[in-house]
């Protein structure tokens, strides 16, 4: 049975209005569900339920918002299924768009900030290590976690909004420190430092690791120190894509795991795995559904583009033009960036279609016609074909660019044998 | 007959065909939300429908919006009869409780360890029971 506070108690009964006591009992009905004792206060929230899946989610928000419902914690917003910068470049039905707007309408209008992204941790929501918070987005959860060393589960949409709104979260999981240690060694010793300095070995790591480890803690030995956000952002929407992964550690890079020892909290591992070339290019090779060949669109941004992967974009182009339709998924802190230094209208010139606010698997913004779609992010690998009418290939971000100009699947294999 | 009995997580009877799926299946792209048919081209059962199914479930991934899926399953009318999971999966159980919470039709939640599961015949018309018990249809 769960324990409620007589705070928690006195909003569960309507003290703080209706809007919050509705979100106390969703949260404290989950929290007995899942056995946990009691709640536990958070910081912060980062909510997923923000994006139009039918009309249930938005009938969902406006009857909190009627409720006079507010939000009690700094809040950011994932992506909804509208570009509100670049309207026309979402194809949506009429009906759909109307009713993803009145969506987003209602978030903001709980007081939740407008960051419309998938990667808050880039707009500067950063909690701290050890903070408990309550964010949902698979891959946001992955990285709070592992790469701020903040609290979270990974929270099913609505629970993020009711967290929001009480302030309060079921203490369970990855809250609880002693669920946060690792229970399974990955050595990647037996990889080449080639490969290792490849961006695109780190998606590929993620979906490996999500399908091996489902929802289990693993520390990954022997990655580079210098070890960027940017990859350990890859491999954690890969993992989360794949498994139920929303927290991982790579010994020497992540906060909570300065040593492999350190992670497993001086305990025994229960498994150890040897990491093999072939288990990596098994993997890689299952990310895509199209054998290479002819390629129809592109697109990279998921997560969220940063300007660091513009600019190493850009570099791969070197001035040339792509003969595919390519879309650059972001947001539009990341936008303003490019504005500012110039490399909006680089990217444009290319041309790359820039998405913000939203992206290519959770809204109708690919040609109608489908066909085979490439791209570096093992996210869109995973969700392409099941959400829209493409194949994929998957492929590292310079060979993104080169199948662009080429307009059939380009590879550079040399990180890979 | 009772075939097995699980724990109850959230109660409520219901009737229908078991689909038992030994793969992970993510609700959100791996069910489409307005029919209820699973898309995953990667996934179990491509293209059969888990409306009014007891949907038995070895493991859940992935997204987080599942439970907006199983919400607007819920609210459509399309949703399974029953959800039998191997483990307690806390995204989807949020879609089952705000439906109810906006009045919209529930379906039961039962927790049924995997050893279990093989007691309940793919195909099967079974009945969840309030207490957990599922048993033989009739």
């Amino acid at each position: 049975m769960t324990d409620l506070s007589p705070n928690e108690r006195a909003m569960a009964e309507g003290r703080d209005g209706p809007a919050a006591a509705m979100a106390m009992r969703i949260i404290a009905e989950t929290a007995r569900i899942l056995g946990a004792e009691s709640l536990v206060s958070v910081t912060s929230a980062h909510v997923d339920g923000c994006l139009y899946h039918g009309d249930s989610g938005v009938h969902f928000v406006e009857r909190l918002v009627a409720l006079n419902g507010r939000v009690t914690v700094p809040t950011t917003l994932n992506v909804g299924a509208l570009d509100l910068i670049h309207p026309e470049r979402v194809h949506a039905d009429p009906h759909a768009t109307g009713m993803a707007r009145r969506m987003m309408v209602a978030y903001e209008a709980l007081g939740c900030a407008p960051t419309w992204t998938c990667a808050p941790y880039q707009v500067g929501h950063r909690p701290g290590q050890g903070e408990d918070v309550a964010w949902g987005e698979s891959n946001a959860v992955a990285f709070c976690n592992s790469v701020l060393g903040a609290r979270t589960n990974r929270n099913g949409d609505f629970l993020d909004i009711s967290a929001a709104l009480t302030g309060r979260a079921p203490y369970y999981g990855l809250h609880v420190a002693s669920n946060r240690l690792a229970t399974v060694v990955v050595k990647t010793a037996d990889l080449s430092p080639r490969l290792k300095a490849e961006d695109a070995f780190y998606p590929v790591l993620g979906a490996w690791l999500g399908a091996e480890v489902a929802g289990a803690v693993a520390v990954l030995d022997g990655l580079p120190a210098d070890t960027t956000e940017d990859r350990l952002k890859a491999l954690g929407a890969g993992a989360a894509s794949t498994g139920a992964v929303g927290l991982f550690h790579v010994a020497g890079v992540t906060p909570e795991a300065p040593t492999v020892e350190a992670a497993l909290g001086a305990r025994p591992a229960e498994r150890h795995i040897n990491l093999t070339p072939e288990m990596v290019r098994r993997t890689r090779d299952a990310l895509s559904t199209a054998p290479d060949g002819p390629v129809d669109a592109l697109a990279v941004g998921s997560p969220h583009f940063s300007a660091a992967e513009f600019s190493t974009l850009l570099d791969h182009l070197a001035g040339r033009r792509v003969s595919r339709p390519f879309y650059a998924c972001t947001n539009r802190q990341v936008l303003g960036e490019l504005k500012r230094s110039g490399d909006l209208a680089r990217i444009e010139a290319v041309p790359i279609e820039i998405i913000t606010d939203t992206c290519i698997v959770v809204t109708p913004i690919l040609p109608a016609g489908g066909g085979v779609l490439m791209t570096n992010s093992a996210k869109f690998a995973h969700y392409t074909p099941p959400n829209t009418n493409y194949e994929v290939v998957f492929g590292s971000l310079g060979d993104v660019a080169e199948s662009a100009v080429a307009g059939r699947v380009v590879r550079d294999e040399t990180a890979w044998n | 007959m009772e075939l097995v009995r699980g724990r109850v997580l959230m109660a409520g009877q219901a009737e229908g065909p078991v689909l038992r799926l030994a793969e992970p299946v993510s609700f959100w792209g791996g069910v489409d939300p307005q029919t209820s048919v699973l898309t995953d081209p990667r996934g179990p059962a491509l293209g059969v429908a888990i409306a009014g199914r007891v949907l038995v479930l070895a493991q859940t991934r992935g997204s987080s919006s599942s439970s907006a899926i199983l919400l607007e399953l819920l609210r459509g009318g399309r949703a399974p009869a029953a959800l039998v999971l191997a483990e307690v999966d806390a995204i989807l159980i949020i879609g089952v409780l705000v439906a109810r919470e906006m009045r919209w039709p529930t379906i039961p939640v039962l927790e049924l360890p995997l050893a279990s599961h093989a007691a309940l015949d793919d195909g099967r018309t079974v009945r969840v029971t309030g207490n957990g018990a599922i048993l033989a249809a009739a």
